[in-house]
């Protein structure tokens, strides 16, 4: 059963239709009962670093979170600020993350750069598979999704990143630790590449 | 490499799908969500979604259409329309929603733009300009009202405020160009482009692939939005909602990437 964290932030619903067009079932978790029914669990996010990580940690059901990721190994997957959330910390906020996967979140920065590009990060961007990963089965060879970021995720490192995107400077857009899996883009609004991830993940 | 975003544009009046012609003579168009299943299919980029009387009549968004509209949309999914508190974008963006966009509500209060950019962070935050370029002159003056009233600000320097104010895009809506097909307006998106950091859109004019092509040639990194373009085909605008295939995408974003 996937469990679909709900606390107060991110677009729970789109991931809930993407299961149901796919006949795979899932339910929205904001009490810890609920959580724990969990074999797989989603933490979507959007905005703020701080706010996020304010809503969960007030949500009730950080303990639970931590047990069942750091201690029963439950896969997890963190989207867009729900993958940020998973860092030691953010340089957007002054809130600790999750500490989840070893790494910082930082802001696009095209300093050493020809041109500054625009921020948010915003639109379709292909990404670099860089190994084989079970979240990967049945991708496009140079698959593409929507972003909508301007702060991404530096891993301390290097084998936690398992696909980058490229925006001005290479980032790490899909780092994995063992069962703990962040996505910088919005799979969920990512037509047919976005349903193939969400679906593998359930498949885990 | 990011791509330029190519995006359509759905006017919603009395819960149906209406086209307009300079901001005025309306046509019916067909059932929302209809159309927004199709551009699903077609896969489109993002979609935007205007409820064009909301402010005029006072009125608070249409959760209900809103709501429905999101749950068949498998692409970011903007909404605008009578938009005035924080509350209400909250409202909204909780409904699947990605990005809200505000309007007349920014001139009264820009404050407004920070507020909701603090709730829901900047990229939720999409502020729409309706502009219209003088006859004489070439300066461009921001409406609202649906096009017929004139605000007292320099459109090219409120922008910049509204960017500075936290807005994560700017929604450029050109009013005399609104139906017209004949090319975007260059010039102008070339100079709010160049003066702003965030990520901008425009819509009206945009008559074939060709002057999608020609802008995207111009600005490589834009929002290129249309309405009539995706929802008319012929001479005599049968309705016939459309997109552009992949193949025709490839020519059209001159790339030869997925």
């Amino acid at each position: 059963m996937i469990a679909i964290v709900d606390y107060g932030l991110g677009n729970i619903k789109a991931f809930s239709n993407v299961y149901k067009k796919l006949n795979i079932e899932c339910i929205f978790a904001d009490k810890p009962e609920q959580l724990k029914r969990a074999s797989k669990i989603i933490l979507p996010g959007v905005g703020a670093f701080d706010y996020a990580m304010e809503m969960l940690n007030r949500s009730g059901l950080r303990e639970t979170l931590d047990d069942m990721v750091l201690n029963e190994h439950i896969p997890v997957v963190g989207i867009c600020v729900g993958m940020q959330m998973m860092a030691n910390s953010s340089d957007e906020g002054q809130l600790d993350g999750l500490g989840w996967i070893q790494g910082t979140v930082k802001k696009f920065d095209f300093s050493n750069n020809d041109q500054t590009l625009p921020l948010p990060h915003m639109g379709w961007n292909n990404i670099s598979l860089d190994t084989h990963d079970p979240l990967f089965t049945g991708l496009e060879t140079t698959p593409r999704f929507y972003y909508l970021h301007s702060y991404y995720f530096e891993c301390e490192n290097e084998i936690n990143s398992i696909a980058t995107a490229n925006y001005g400077n290479k980032f790490s857009c899909i780092v994995k630790d063992g069962n703990i899996y962040g996505i910088q883009c919005h799979p969920e609004k990512s037509h047919h590449n976005g349903a193939t991830i969400l679906k593998n993940f359930s498949e885990l | 490499m990011l791509n330029a975003r190519i995006i359509p544009v759905l006017l919603v009046r009395n819960k149906g799908l209406v086209k307009t012609l300079k901001f005025k003579d309306e046509k019916y168009v067909g059932d929302p969500i209809n159309a927004v299943k199709i551009f699903n299919e077609m896969e489109s980029d993002e979609l935007v979604l205007l409820d064009i009387d909301a402010s005029a009549e006072n009125r608070e968004p249409d959760y209900k259409l809103i709501e429905n509209i999101a749950s068949e949309c498998r692409m970011p999914l903007c909404y605008g329309g009578g938009i005035k508190t924080v509350q209400q974008a909250e409202k909204i963006l909780q409904l699947g929603v990605e990005k809200v966009s505000i309007s007349s509500a920014v001139y009264e209060r820009p404050e407004i733009i920070s507020e909701l950019a603090e709730r829901v962070g900047r990229q939720s935050v999409v502020v729409c300009l309706d502009i219209k370029k003088r006859l004489l002159g070439g300066k461009v003056d921001c409406y609202t009202l649906n096009g017929t009233l004139k605000r007292k600000v320099d459109s090219l320097e409120f922008a910049k405020k509204v960017e500075e104010y936290g807005a994560g895009e700017l929604f450029l809506n050109f009013i005399d160009c609104d139906g017209v097909m004949k090319g975007y307006d260059l010039n102008t998106i070339r100079k709010f482009n160049e003066a702003l950091s965030i990520p901008i859109t425009a819509v009206g004019g945009a008559g074939s692939h060709d002057d999608i092509y020609k802008l995207i040639a111009q600005e490589k990194l834009i929002g290129a939005a249309a309405g009539s373009l995706f929802v008319f085909k012929g001479k005599y605008r049968a309705v016939l909602i459309n997109y552009p295939t992949r193949a025709q995408k490839k020519l059209i974003l001159n790339t030869e990437q997925n």
